[in-house]
C-alpha cells in the first residue's frame, strides 16, 4: 500500500521523539544564578502561575531558587501579562496570579468566585521603579520634572535643549536635536503606573488621564519593556520609559527625577523609600497599597505587583506548594535578593501583613 | 471544476479483479466516500464553530461599545465608557498587506520563474529547496530580524522616497522620522510571503505539460513568449491561489508586526512615519492586558477580520472560476 | 523586405542565415554591457549625486537593461528585445528577493550558532536565570515535536481525505453543491489568520469548555491551521495527475477507491508530501495561536496532555521579550534550531517523495 511510506515516516518520527525524550536533561543548576537556596519549607508537586511581566524576572529568580532547594518542586510562571494571568486564575488554569495592580470590579467578583469557600486576596510581593531612559550622547546625567516628562510625552516639548529642559540642567551642554520618544504599543501595567505618576505629580501639564493603553499624541510605540529599552538603546536623542530592572540589564542611562524637593536618583534603596509610606487599602488578608507619587523622600515612580491567590478555596492539592512558595518569596532572603536585580523589597509593616497573609492560605 | 471524469457507469469488470467481488467493491467505496466527504464536513464544522463563537463572543463588547465600531479609531475598550473601532486597524492592515502584496507578487512569480524555467537543473533543485525552506521561517524571526537589523537600513529609503517622492502625500514625511512605520512593516511582510508565493507558484510552473512548452518553442516562439503563451495560462489559478495563500499571510500576520509597528490609532496616509497598527498585531498587542470587554472587544475585531478574508477569497473564486478551463490536465 | 531582398543580392550564406534566423547579439554582448553599465554607475557616483552602494548599483542595473534593450531592438528586433527585457527582469527579481533572506538565514545562523552547544541541546531552562547564560532548548523542542506531531497526525489524513472528496467525489452531480461549500470554505480557512485561530481555540476550548492550556490545546489551534493548506496542495497535486491514468484504470475495472488509493495518490505523492511538509513547516514555527493556547513551562515536560509544556516559537518569544543580552541569544539559538528542524523534516520528505514518486504500477 502507498500509505506504508508515510506510515514508516511517522513510526521514525515517533521513535526519533521518543529516543529525543530519553537523553535531555533538566539540569541547569550549574549555571543558574547566584541567587541563594531557598530555606523553605520544601513541599513536592508541581503549580502554575501566571501574569505581570513586570514582576517575570524576579519571579524567575526565585523559582530557581526554590527549585533548586526542593528538587521535587515545579513552579512554572509565564508572563502573559496581568489581564491574561488574572483571566487564568479566574479560569482555574493557574493557582495563583501576577499583577500590576490589584482586583478590582468584575474581577474581583470573578477571582472571588473562583475560590469558592473564600475571597481571593492581593498579596504585595515584588516592588519595581518606572525609569525615564535617555540615549543623549555626552550627558551622563539628566534631572528631569514629572511637568517635562509630561511635556515630552504630551507633544510639547519636542527639542532637547528646549528652556523647560536646559533650566533643570545647569552646566549641561543639550543638542538641539529632537527628542525620540517611546511609548509602550502594548497594554501594560508599567504605562499605567509612569500615566499615573504624569497625571499625579505634573498636574495640569498632563491632561490625559491613566491608563494601561498610551493615549498621548506624538512619539513612537515600541513592544514591551525589552522592546522600548532596545528601541532607546539603538536611537540617538531618544528617551523612553522602563522598568528599574530593564534600564540596569541594558546599562542605558536613567533620568534623576525632582518632585520639588531636589533630584533623585533612580535606584532601589530610593523607590523602596516612595513604597515603605505607602498606605494600605482593602480589607483583612487582602492588602492593597495607595501609592505617593508626589513623595518629596524617594523615586517617585514607583510600582508594585501583587500575587493574587485564593485566601480560602484553592484546590486542596494546590495549596501546600502555592503556600510553601509564597512563605518563600516573602521571606527576608527572598526580599533581600530583589534590589540586586533592580526591584524593590516589600518592608516593614506592609511585608509583615503580607506573612500574615500568607500564612492564612488554607 | 470539471477536471475528473466520472467512472463508467457499473459495467462488469472485463476480468474481474483477482480477491475482489462486487460488494466489497462497493463497500469500499462507500466507506472511502463517506471518510472523505466527512472530512469535508468537519472543515465546515469547524468553520461554523469559528463564526459562531467570534460572533458569540463579540457580543458583550460591542453591546458595551459607546462609540461607533465602524468609524472609531480609537481603542479603549476597558475604560468606562467603553470606546473602540476598527477604523485604524482596517486601514493599517489594508495598507501594509496591500504594499506586501504589490512588492511580493511580482517578485515571487520572477523566482518561481527562474527556478523553473531560467536556471539550470541542478540550480534549480537547491534554489527550490531553498524557496520552500524559506516559507517554513517562522514569522517570529522575520520580527526579531526586522526589528533589529531591518528596521535601521530601512531608515535610508524612507528618506529617499521623501526627498525625491515627497510631493506624493503617501511618501510625504514631515515628522522626520522613518521607523516603525507602516512602509517597513509591509516590507517585512512582503519578504515574509514572498517565500510562500514562490514556493506554490513554481510547483505549478513546474507542472506545465512539456508538449505546450515544445509547441510554443517549435513556433518560433522567444522564452519569454513562451512563459506568455504556455506556462502563464496554465498556470493561472495555481498562482492565484499561490498569492491568495501570501494575502492571507500578510492580513493574518501577528508577530512580527507587533515588534515592527509603532501602534497609534489614527488613519495616517504617511506610510513612512511611525505609527500603523494591524486587527492582528492588536490582538497580540492588547491581549495581555485585556479586561472582559477588552478580550470581547479583540474577538470582535477578529471576526472582522474573519469576514474580510471571507470577502478577499469570495473575489478570488470570481477570478478563478473565470479561469477554470486551464486547471487539470485537458 | 527592402533589405531582404538587398541581401539575397548579395548572395552570401551568412548573411542569408542571418535573413532567415534574424540578427543575433554577440555572446560577449551581455558580460561587455554588465561591466559597462557598472563602470559608467561607478562613473557617475564619482561625478555626480549619485550616492551609496545601493543608489549605485540601481543606476547600473537601469543602464544595462536600457542599453541591452535598445541595442537588441536594433539587431533582433522587438520580440527579441522584450524576451531579454524579461529575462533580464527574471534574474533581477531573483536577486532582489535573494538578498532579504539569505540575510535573515545569515542573522539566524550567525547569531545562532554562538549559543549552540551539546548543552544547548540537551538542557532545558529550569532553574536558568534571565540575566545568565546556559540552559537550552530541549523542553521546548520536545513539546514543538510533540505538538506539531499531534496536528500532523490529525491535520493530514483529514486535508488528504478532504482533498480527495473535492477531486474526486464532489464534481459527481449529486454532491456537487456541498463541493463547492467545502472548497470555499478551504479557500476562507487558508486565510483565516492564526491568531484567530487562536482566538478560537481559547474562548472555545479553554474558556468555554474548560479545558487546561496545554501542548494538545496548542495541537488542535495547530491542526485547524494546517489543514485548509494541506488540502489546498493535495487538491492541486490531484487535479495535475492525467485524467488518462484514472481512465485507464476504470477500463480495467478496477474500482473508483482503489484507483485512487494505487493510482491517484501514488502518482501524486511527491507533490502531496511536499505540499504537508510545507504545511507541517508553516505550523512549526507558528506563535501567536501557541501563546493563547500553551502554557509555557521552563522544565521538561514529556505528556501534551497535562501540564505546561514549552515549544521553540513560544520559547523564542519569552526569552526574546526577556530582554537580557543572554535571553536574547538564547532566543537567536532557539530560531537556528527551529529552522534547522525544519529543514530535518524537510529533506526527510523530499528523501521519502524520492523513493515514492514513480510508482511502478
Amino acid at each position: 500500500m502507498n500509505i506504508t511510506p508515510k506510515a514508516r515516516l511517522a513510526a521514525i518520527a515517533v521513535a526519533g521523539t521518543l529516543a529525543l525524550a530519553a537523553c535531555g536533561s533538566d539540569g541547569g543548576s550549574g549555571t543558574s544564578s547566584a541567587s541563594g537556596s531557598a530555606d523553605a519549607n520544601c513541599v513536592s508537586g508541581s503549580i502554575k502561575a501566571s501574569g505581570s511581566t513586570a514582576q517575570l524576572n524576579a519571579m524567575t529568580d526565585w523559582i530557581n531558587a526554590y527549585q533548586t532547594s526542593c528538587s521535587g518542586a515545579t513552579i512554572d510562571y509565564q508572563g502573559n501579562g496581568s489581564g491574561a494571568g488574572i483571566k487564568d486564575f479566574i479560569n482555574k488554569q493557574t493557582a495563583f496570579a501576577g499583577s500590576d495592580s490589584a482586583l478590582k470590579d468584575q474581577d474581583k467578583t470573578d477571582a472571588d468566585a473562583r475560590c469558592a469557600t473564600g475571597p481571593a486576596i492581593d498579596i504585595p510581593m515584588v516592588g519595581g521603579a518606572v525609569v525615564a531612559t535617555y540615549n543623549v550622547a555626552g550627558v551622563s546625567k539628566l534631572i528631569v520634572t514629572p511637568e517635562i516628562l509630561a511635556g515630552i510625552y504630551s507633544n510639547t516639548i519636542t527639542k532637547w535643549n528646549d528652556p523647560k529642559i536646559t533650566a533643570a540642567n545647569p552646566g549641561v551642554t543639550l543638542p538641539s536635536a529632537t527628542i525620540a520618544a517611546f511609548h509602550r504599543s502594548d497594554s501594560s501595567g508599567t504605562t499605567d503606573n509612569w500615566t499615573t505618576f504624569l497625571s499625579q505629580a505634573a498636574g495640569s501639564t498632563w491632561t490625559y488621564g491613566h491608563a494601561k493603553d498610551w493615549k498621548a499624541p506624538g512619539g513612537q510605540g515600541a513592544k514591551g519593556n525589552d522592546g522600548v529599552g532596545a528601541a532607546v538603546k539603538a536611537t540617538a536623542n531618544s528617551i523612553g520609559y522602563v522598568e528599574l530592572s530593564f534600564a540596569q540589564q541594558n546599562k542605558t542611562s536613567t533620568a534623576w527625577v525632582d518632585n520639588g524637593a531636589g533630584p533623585v536618583e533612580p535606584t532601589s534603596a530610593n523607590a523602596a523609600k516612595t513604597i515603605a509610606t505607602a498606605t494600605v487599602a482593602g480589607s483583612g488578608n487582602d492588602i492593597v497599597l495607595t501609592l505617593d507619587y508626589k513623595t518629596k523622600t524617594g523615586y517617585p515612580a514607583v510600582l508594585v505587583t501583587y500575587e493574587i491567590t485564593c485566601e480560602k478555596g484553592l484546590d486542596p492539592a494546590l495549596v501546600p506548594l502555592t503556600k510553601s512558595f509564597l512563605t518563600y518569596t516573602a521571606s527576608d532572603a527572598a526580599q533581600s535578593q530583589l534590589s540586586a536585580n533592580g526591584y524593590v523589597p516589600i518592608t516593614g509593616d506592609v511585608l509583615a501583613k503580607v506573612r500574615t497573609a500568607i500564612s492564612s492560605i488554607s | 471544476m470539471s477536471t475528473t471524469l466520472e467512472p463508467p457507469g457499473t459495467p462488469a469488470p472485463p476480468v474481474p479483479h483477482p480477491g475482489i467481488k462486487g460488494a466489497a467493491v462497493r463497500r469500499g467505496d462507500r466507506l472511502f466516500v463517506g471518510l472523505s466527504r466527512g472530512a469535508g464536513v468537519l472543515i465546515l464544522v469547524t468553520m461554523a464553530a469559528i463564526a459562531v463563537f467570534l460572533i458569540w463572543k463579540s457580543i458583550p463588547g460591542l453591546q458595551a461599545n459607546t462609540a461607533n465600531f465602524f468609524t472609531t479609531a480609537e481603542w479603549f475598550p476597558d475604560q468606562k465608557p467603553s470606546v473602540f473601532g476598527i477604523a485604524a486597524l482596517t486601514f493599517g492592515t489594508l495598507m501594509t498587506a496591500g504594499i506586501a502584496m504589490l512588492l511580493a507578487v511580482p517578485v515571487g512569480v520572477g523566482i518561481a520563474l527562474f527556478i523553473a524555467h531560467y536556471a539550470s537543473r541542478r540550480l534549480a533543485s537547491t534554489l527550490g529547496f531553498v524557496t520552500d525552506l524559506l516559507a517554513a521561517v517562522p514569522s517570529i524571526i522575520f520580527g526579531m530580524w526586522g526589528i533589529q537589523y531591518l528596521t535601521p537600513h530601512l531608515v535610508g529609503l524612507g528618506q529617499w522616497l521623501n526627498d525625491y517622492l515627497g510631493f506624493i502625500p503617501l511618501f510625504a514625511n514631515e515628522a522626520g522620522i522613518y521607523s516603525r512605520s507602516i512602509l517597513n512593516a509591509g516590507i517585512v511582510l512582503a519578504i515574509m510571503i514572498l517565500p510562500t508565493i514562490s514556493a506554490i507558484t513554481r510547483e505549478v510552473f513546474v507542472q506545465t505539460p512539456r508538449a505546450h512548452i515544445e509547441a510554443a518553442l517549435a513556433l518560433g516562439a522567444t522564452r519569454w513568449e513562451m512563459v506568455r503563451m504556455a506556462i502563464f495560462p496554465f498556470s493561472r489559478p495555481g498562482m492565484i491561489s499561490a498569492s491568495m495563500l501570501g494575502l492571507g499571510r500578510a492580513l493574518g500576520e501577528t508577530i512580527a508586526v507587533a515588534l515592527m509597528l509603532s501602534a497609534t490609532y489614527d488613519i495616517n496616509i504617511h506610510i513612512t512615519q511611525p505609527g500603523g497598527i494591524t486587527f492582528a498585531s492588536n490582538i497580540a498587542l492588547k491581549w495581555n492586558e485585556a479586561g472582559t470587554i477588552g478580550l470581547s472587544a479583540l474577538v470582535a475585531s477578529g471576526l472582522v477580520l474573519f469576514v474580510i478574508t471571507l470577502a478577499v477569497n469570495m473575489a478570488a473564486r470570481l477570478v478563478i472560476a473565470r479561469r477554470a478551463e486551464f486547471s487539470g490536465a485537458n | 523586405m527592402a533589405d531582404l531582398t538587398e541581401r539575397e543580392r548579395h548572395g552570401s550564406d551568412e548573411l542569408l542565415h542571418a535573413a532567415l534566423a534574424g540578427g543575433k547579439l554577440p555572446r560577449w554582448a551581455v558580460p561587455a554591457l554588465g561591466v559597462g553599465a557598472v563602470l559608467l554607475a561607478f562613473l557617475l557616483n564619482v561625478t555626480t549625486s549619485v550616492d551609496g552602494v545601493a543608489g549605485t548599483l540601481v543606476v547600473a542595473v537601469l543602464i544595462f537593461v536600457g542599453a541591452q534593450t535598445g541595442w537588441s531592438f536594433r539587431v533582433e528586433g522587438r520580440r527579441h528585445a522584450v524576451d531579454r527585457l524579461a529575462t533580464t527582469g527574471v534574474y533581477a527579481t531573483f536577486l532582489i528577493a535573494l538578498a532579504p533572506l539569505v540575510a535573515v538565514l545569515a542573522t539566524v545562523i550567525v547569531k545562532g550558532a554562538q549559543v549552540i552547544s551539546s548543552t544547548f541541546l540537551l538542557t532545558s531552562m529550569r532553574n536558568v536565570s534571565s540575566v545568565a547564560e546556559g540552559g537550552g532548548v530541549y523542553h521546548a523542542l520536545i513539546g514543538t515535536l510533540e505538538q506539531v506531531g499531534i496536528a500532523a497526525l490529525i491535520g493530514i489524513p483529514l486535508g488528504i481525505l478532504t482533498a480527495i472528496y473535492l477531486v474526486e467525489y464532489a464534481p459527481s452531480a449529486r454532491s456537487r453543491r456541498l463541493g463547492h461549500a467545502i472548497s470555499f470554505f478551504v479557500d476562507v480557512m487558508t486565510g483565516v489568520p492564526s491568531v484567530v485561530v487562536g482566538l478560537f481555540v481559547y474562548t472555545a476550548f479553554v474558556l468555554t469548555l474548560g479545558m487546561q492550556r496545554s501542548g494538545f490545546a496548542g495541537s488542535i489551534a495547530l491542526t485547524i491551521l494546517m489543514l485548509p493548506v494541506v488540502v489546498r496542495s493535495t487538491e492541486e497535486m490531484l487535479r495535475i495527475v492525467p485524467r488518462d491514468l484514472r481512465e485507464a484504470s476504470y477500463a480495467l475495472g478496477i474500482p473508483k477507491w482503489r484507483t485512487i488509493l494505487s493510482v491517484v495518490l501514488p502518482t501524486a505523492t511527491a507533490g502531496i508530501i511536499t505540499g504537508a511538509m510545507l504545511a507541517v513547516a508553516r505550523v512549526a514555527g507558528e506563535t501567536a495561536p501557541l501563546l493563547l493556547t500553551t502554557f509555557l513551562s521552563q522544565s521538561i515536560n514529556n505528556d501534551p496532555f497535562s501540564g505546561p509544556q514549552a515549544s521553540l516559537p513560544i520559547f523564542i518569544w519569552d526569552q526574546f521579550t526577556r530582554g537580557t543580552d543572554a535571553s536574547v541569544n538564547r532566543a537567536w539559538g532557539g530560531a537556528l534550531v527551529l529552522i534547522v528542524l525544519v529543514m530535518l523534516l524537510y529533506l526527510t520528505a523530499k528523501i521519502i517523495s524520492r523513493f515514492t514518486g514513480v510508482k511502478k504500477f
